[in-house]
């Protein structure tokens, strides 16, 4: 038949993918633009499927794009704006080598610049997509918010970082979508609900940062351009949707409260006003002020079965969410100097609280430290020396975990000088299998009401229910030993015998053994599904032993855990006793 | 003599000494003048300065007083000679002329050596007395002469007065210019205004008039925000994004990341060290847990910003793939099999052992009548039990370790075929004891030369039960019969020899080998139950012959490295082969040549297999102490696959020497199962 010959790699997946290499000619750009590129338009790689017949036979390790992706890429006006930098520094440096200072001058006011709105259109078409994908962005901002002003990037990306990262702060502050907390060793997480989408984002401590030598700088620039664009617009349609004024801006009241009389010794004009809305202490203005509390109240609708349940079920987490967000409300809080106020100052507010700082902390403290009405004094360190009578005294860590586990904590465990309890994650959800800590099993008590009052009573049920636990586990080797026992007897019975001497014939009352019906059954299921293992296939064999490895191996490692706890528990007890005894 | 002059000047003095140069260039007579100087001068100075002298002599007549010049003048006697050797004159009374053309006259008196030293010894003035050549005339230099002379020797100025440490007067430098570069005056185009500048400024005021000028905007310095979003239109969303694969969000951290973790996250020193011997890659968790004991005491964390930067990595470099995850019940992966309790009857425990053997049980075999069960061992006997009691009724010694034994099913006659390793020797036939005598298995016909020897045994070996004797060429590894009892075939492995395989007739004492060429080392035979096929395993293949079209039928490929063992099902289209490495193949010879079923369920290298001869199961033995039996359904309907069930894992041998079992076979009419294992022992499983 007619036709020409189809050659190799001209169709199919080999021209769905295109190497780094290849599409970097084919934009001509450089290694570093073509990097900033798919940094910008979020292009990365693909893993193609059948990398051989992508690599045309070849094995070898290459990063595949898409060649649409390229092809799009194309079209971008950025990558114009890319070659017009090129020439620009082309032109700076042959004026800087001519030593022409006023053509340098002009050059550098025309530098030129491009914008990112549309590339942030278009990667995120919805506001909802922009929002599910903002955790990085938020991240990213806080990290650069927190570097020195010298150095590794602009003045003025640090700048805008930080005021966006307010901005931010404000609008969760704002609308109260605050839901968890996470105080960990690397930073502080924490989790808010904003429009139906979870958002993440990790805070570091106020420290400053030990720059690495082997971070490479541009890269986290130019996400960090991208982030801010993404983030500023964000930012604005959250403003809107609370009706607030963006740029953000105080509101009467909260302006004339924070007006110091020391203002321009604290901070420059330019600054203060960002100064002020970091202090996260006065609520924002609104476009139209509304009563605050306009909550949209979930309608009714009669329905029936299924649906009805979980309607309840809605409602039910509606309300306590209601609940949690009016945590603090009525409380009022002092921080002292030693504790991370811009933290805590955040979490406090987002739940309704009032709260504020020495003067000389920082700018928009509110109230002093005489102040009667202080019900919560905020305080990390072992003792204090002037103690007001009328408030308590409490480690930051109980706003964290009051926080989490939507209720206030009892205080009693985080007094001045108290050992805290353990900080545990709210991020973990515990499956059935899974190692839960005791702390975590107290907490849900007492989360459903129950009263820790028998706390050495639990401890022991506890305790029984893991010996029973580690019974059910012993009972296969007991058996096998059994077994093992009779048989040993049998053998010497039978070598008596084989070897002709005379047994001595003793007639010993035979125990009635009891058959344990329940265990029979159970080990001749367990033989049966033995025996159906061996005919499986192998490649079901294969995935079967993965996924009971799997299995096995988070068993062990909970029951690793558990004996790791109780070791310890005995060890602090003992201690304890000692101590008693003398 | 000016060259000279010049460069000396010009290398002591800066530029104000010219003036005295202007007059040193007069004229002629001043320098013939010094040059009589010179040479008189030269007798009282040092000849070396004379030439520093040189340069400054001119002067000298110049800066002589005033007064003095007049007197030398007024004589006027200039010699106009010239620069020539006075000698010439030497014999006339004249020495030269004078300007006016008249002789100069030598004076009158000559010196001679007399006058010469009296005047140096009395005239006090002589010292300072210079002989002038040109006129012939002594000159006495007066003080300031003297002085000049003086001074010139010394290096210094001739003039007394000159300074020549006066400042330097600039006069033509970057900040001094009191000379004009250029002395032409203006053009009168420079002060008129031009007309170009004019044109140009016209156009200039003329554009920033109509607005086409406009003044340089202020740069923006912040972004400016707005509305992204305001129409969400959702038939703009591109294509591409059907085929986005968003990142996957960041981890969110365990109890083990707080700062507070509860006891049991924090690592013990020996995990501590695991932890930090491991590749940061393999590591479970990429930091150590740690505990403070309040918020203020929490350090900055070091790898922040690298963590960070490896999740902007991440995002932009790692390949993105939509992978489907595997979430698989995995009791949905075991296969339904029919319950083994359906299945019975088959063995399920250990009833007898049968002791006695001191060496391993390298093969057994039971009657046809279920009765007897023989077994041979490597220590060098036979040994018959009553399977029933597991008693040893009779044990036959023999030369050499029993490799196999095969009683014949023929039940009409009690034979049992041994195979010794003892090379030299070969198969013994051996009438038990037992009153069913053979009668008609001796009936010497016909003496071809055959490979095998055959002899009656005699003597003792009779009354241990011997009858036939076959010595084979080569150590006999195993013994087959033939379902009739007429024939059986031994093996004698050997990798080139094409003498590998014999098969005896009984009845008529003759041997034949069947095959001409090797085809690699044979390791076991099978005949076919019913049918004239030969079944011939080799290390990885089965061929199967037809004996009396004399070729080959099939090559069963069996997938496996070694096959140690082979056994036919009793209905003959099935054949299970065990391989040493760990597997049992079933084939089935109407499906195909490559096994139906691979089962892999020993863990170290089958040994024996075996068939029942009713009921469907099979058994096979192997190194790892286990009998495995197998519910193994063949169905007279072609079309329905055999059924293949492992309904129970007999255990009882212990290993010796990484050796379990050796040897399995079933009771001809009970479901049981005989195993040898190297221990010596032989068991029975009901």
């Amino acid at each position: 038949m007619g036709g020409l010959q189809k050659k190799k790699y001209e169709s199919g997946s080999a021209t769905n993918y295109i190497s780094r290499n290849k599409a970097r000619k084919k934009l001509s750009l450089s290694l570093a633009d073509f990097r900033r590129l798919c940094i910008l338009k979020g292009i990365y790689p693909h893993e193609p499927k059948h990398k051989k017949k992508v690599n045309k036979g070849s094995t070898a390790q290459k990063t595949f794009y898409l060649l649409k992706d390229i092809r799009f890429l194309l079209h971008e006006p950025i990558v114009g704006k890319f070659r017009e930098y090129k020439i620009f520094v082309r032109k700076l440096r042959k004026a800087y080598g001519k030593g022409e200072w006023g053509g340098v001058e002009k050059l550098r006011e025309n530098k030129p610049a491009y914008k990112l709105d549309h590339i942030v259109k278009e990667r995120y078409p919805t506001f909802v997509d922009a929002l599910r994908d903002v955790d990085d962005a938020l991240s990213m901002c806080f990290l650069f918010s927190t570097f020195a002003r010298t150095g590794k990037c602009h003045v003025e990306t640090i700048q805008l970082c930080r005021r966006l990262s307010v901005e931010w702060m404000n609008y969760i502050v704002a609308s109260r979508s605050l839901r968890k907390i996470f105080l960990s060793i690397k930073g502080i997480y924490y989790q808010a609900e904003v429009l139906g989408q979870t958002i993440t984002w990790l805070v570091p401590y106020q420290f400053a940062h030990d720059h690495p030598t082997d971070v490479d700088y541009r890269v986290m620039a130019t996400f960090t351009e991208f982030y801010t664009t993404l983030l500023g617009f964000v930012n604005f349609r959250l403003y809107q949707t609370l009706n607030l004024v963006y740029p953000p801006k105080l509101d009467g009241k909260g302006e004339t409260e924070l007006r110091a009389e020391f203002e321009e010794d604290y901070a420059m004009d330019s600054e203060s006003y960002l100064e002020k809305l970091s202090a996260l202490s006065a609520s924002l203005a609104r476009v139209i002020s509304s009563a605050e509390d306009e909550e949209a109240e979930l309608d009714h609708f009669p329905v029936e079965g299924d649906d009805m349940e979980k309607m309840e079920a809605r409602e039910k987490a509606q309300q306590e969410q209601d609940r949690q967000k009016k945590l603090f409300e009525g409380l009022k809080f002092f921080l002292n100097r030693e504790v991370p106020r811009e933290s805590l100052a955040f979490v406090l507010r987002c739940f309704g609280a009032q709260v504020s700082w020495d003067k000389s902390l920082c700018i928009g403290s509110t109230y002093d430290v005489t102040d009667e009405t202080v019900t919560h004094h905020i305080v990390d360190r072992p003792s204090l020396d002037k103690q007001y009578m009328n408030r308590y005294y409490i480690q930051p860590q109980w706003v964290y975990d009051s926080v989490n586990a939507k209720m206030l904590l009892p205080v009693e465990d985080y007094f001045l000088g108290v050992t805290l309890p353990p900080h545990l994650s709210p991020f973990v959800e515990e499956k059935d299998g899974d190692y839960v800590p005791p702390e975590r099993l107290k907490l849900l008590a007492l989360q459903r009401g129950e009263r820790p009052e028998q706390d050495e009573e639990e401890d022991e049920e506890e305790d029984e229910e893991e010996e029973e636990d580690d019974d059910d586990d012993n009972d296969d080797g007991e058996e096998e030993e059994e077994e093992a026992e009779e048989e040993v007897k049998l053998k010497n019975m039978e070598e008596k015998r084989t070897q002709g001497k005379a047994v001595s014939a003793k007639v010993t009352p035979g125990k009635a053994k009891q058959e344990n019906r329940q265990r029979l059954e159970q080990e001749e299921k367990a033989e049966e599904k033995r025996l159906a293992i061996m005919m499986m296939k192998k490649k079901d064999k294969y995935l079967y032993d993965k996924i009971m490895f799997g299995k096995k191996r988070k068993v062990r490692e909970a029951n690793k855990m558990a004996a790791k706890r109780k070791a310890l528990d005995e060890a602090s007890k003992s201690d304890r006793k000692k101590k008693l005894k003398k | 003599m000016s060259s000279l002059y010049s460069s000396g000047l010009h290398s002591h003095r800066s530029q104000s000494n010219r003036a005295p140069l202007g007059c040193g260039g007069t004229g002629d007579s001043h320098h013939r003048c010094i040059e009589i100087m010179d040479v008189e001068l030269g007798y009282s100075l040092q000849p070396v300065s004379l030439i520093a002298l040189l340069p400054h002599a001119h002067f000298l007549l110049h800066s002589l007083s005033p007064s003095s010049c007049l007197a030398m003048c007024s004589q006027d006697i200039r010699n106009t000679v010239g620069n020539i050797p006075m000698e010439w004159y030497k014999d006339y009374p004249h020495i030269g002329y004078d300007l006016d053309g008249k002789k100069i006259f030598k004076p009158i008196r000559t010196k001679d050596e007399l006058d010469e030293f009296l005047d140096k010894m009395e005239n006090p003035d002589y010292w300072r007395t210079v002989h002038n050549k040109m006129t012939g005339t002594d000159l006495r230099l007066s003080d300031e002469q003297v002085d000049l002379v003086h001074r010139l020797q010394q290096g210094k100025f001739g003039d007394v007065n000159f300074n020549e440490y006066e400042p330097a007067i600039d006069f033509f430098s970057s900040e001094v210019m009191i000379h004009p570069v250029t002395n032409r005056p203006e053009d009168k185009r420079s002060f008129i205004p031009s007309l170009i500048e004019k044109e140009k400024v016209g156009k200039l005021v003329h554009a920033i008039k109509m607005g086409w000028i406009k003044p340089r905007r202020p740069k923006e310095t912040a972004p400016k925000y707005y509305d992204l979003w305001a129409q969400e239109d959702l038939n703009t969303v591109l294509g591409r994004h059907k085929m986005h694969i968003p990142a996957p969000k960041m981890r969110l951290p365990g109890h083990e990341e707080s700062y507070n973790p509860p006891p049991e996250y924090l690592l013990t020193e020996e995990e501590k060290l695991a932890w930090e011997q491991q590749d940061p890659e393999d590591r479970r968790v990429s930091f150590l847990p740690q505990k403070y004991s309040c918020l203020r005491a929490v350090p900055a964390f070091s790898r922040f910003i690298h963590e960070r930067f490896e999740r902007c990595l991440d995002l932009y470099l790692c390949p993105r793939q939509r992978k489907m995850r595997v979430n698989v019940n995995p009791e949905d992966l075991i296969p339904k099999l029919p319950k083994p309790k359906d299945l019975q009857p088959f063995p399920t425990t250990q009833s007898l052992v049968y002791r006695g053997h001191t060496s391993l049980v390298r093969s057994i075999s039971v009657s046809p009548s279920g009765q007897w069960l023989v077994s041979g061992s490597d220590d060098c006997t036979v040994r018959f039990w009553e399977v029933s009691t597991a008693r040893c009724l009779k044990t036959v010694e023999v030369s050499g370790a029993v490799k196999s034994v095969a009683w014949s099913p023929n039940p009409a006659v009690c034979l049992v075929a041994i195979m010794l390793l003892n090379p030299g020797l070969g198969d013994k036939f051996i009438c038990s004891a037992t009153d069913q005598l053979i009668s008609s298995y001796e009936e010497p016909e016909e003496s071809k030369e055959q490979s095998v020897q055959w002899t009656i045994a005699e003597g003792s070996d009779h009354e241990h039960g011997q009858r036939l004797i076959l010595k084979h060429p080569k150590a006999v590894r195993q013994v087959t019969w033939h379902g009739k009892g007429d024939y059986l075939a031994c093996v004698m492995p050997d990798d080139n020899s094409s003498l590998q395989v014999v098969i005896h007739q009984v009845s008529k004492r003759r041997t034949q080998n069947p095959f001409r060429k090797s085809k690699g080392m044979v390791q076991c035979v099978s005949f076919h139950p019913i049918r004239p096929y030969f079944f011939v395993a080799t290390q990885r293949y089965v061929r199967v012959y037809n004996l009396i079209k004399q070729e080959l039928t099939k090559k069963l490929m069996a997938n496996c490295k070694w096959i140690s063992s082979m056994a036919v099902h009793p209905g003959g289209d099935n054949v299970i082969c065990g391989s040493y490495d760990c597997r049992l193949a079933w084939f089935d010879l109407d499906l195909s040549t490559k096994p139906y079923k691979m089962l892999r369920h020993h863990k170290k290298a089958l040994r024996g297999v075996a068939y029942h001869k009713h009921y469907p199961l099979f058994a096979s033995g192997s190194d790892d102490g286990s009998v495995i039996v197998c519910h193994g359904m063949v169905y007279n309907d072609l079309l329905q696959n055999p059924l293949i069930v492992p309904v129970k894992v007999l255990k009882g041998h212990t290993i010796t020497h990484d050796l379990g079992v050796l040897d399995v076979a079933f009771h001809p009419s009970q479901p049981w199962v005989f195993s040898s294992g190297a221990d010596g022992t032989v068991r029975l499983f009901t």
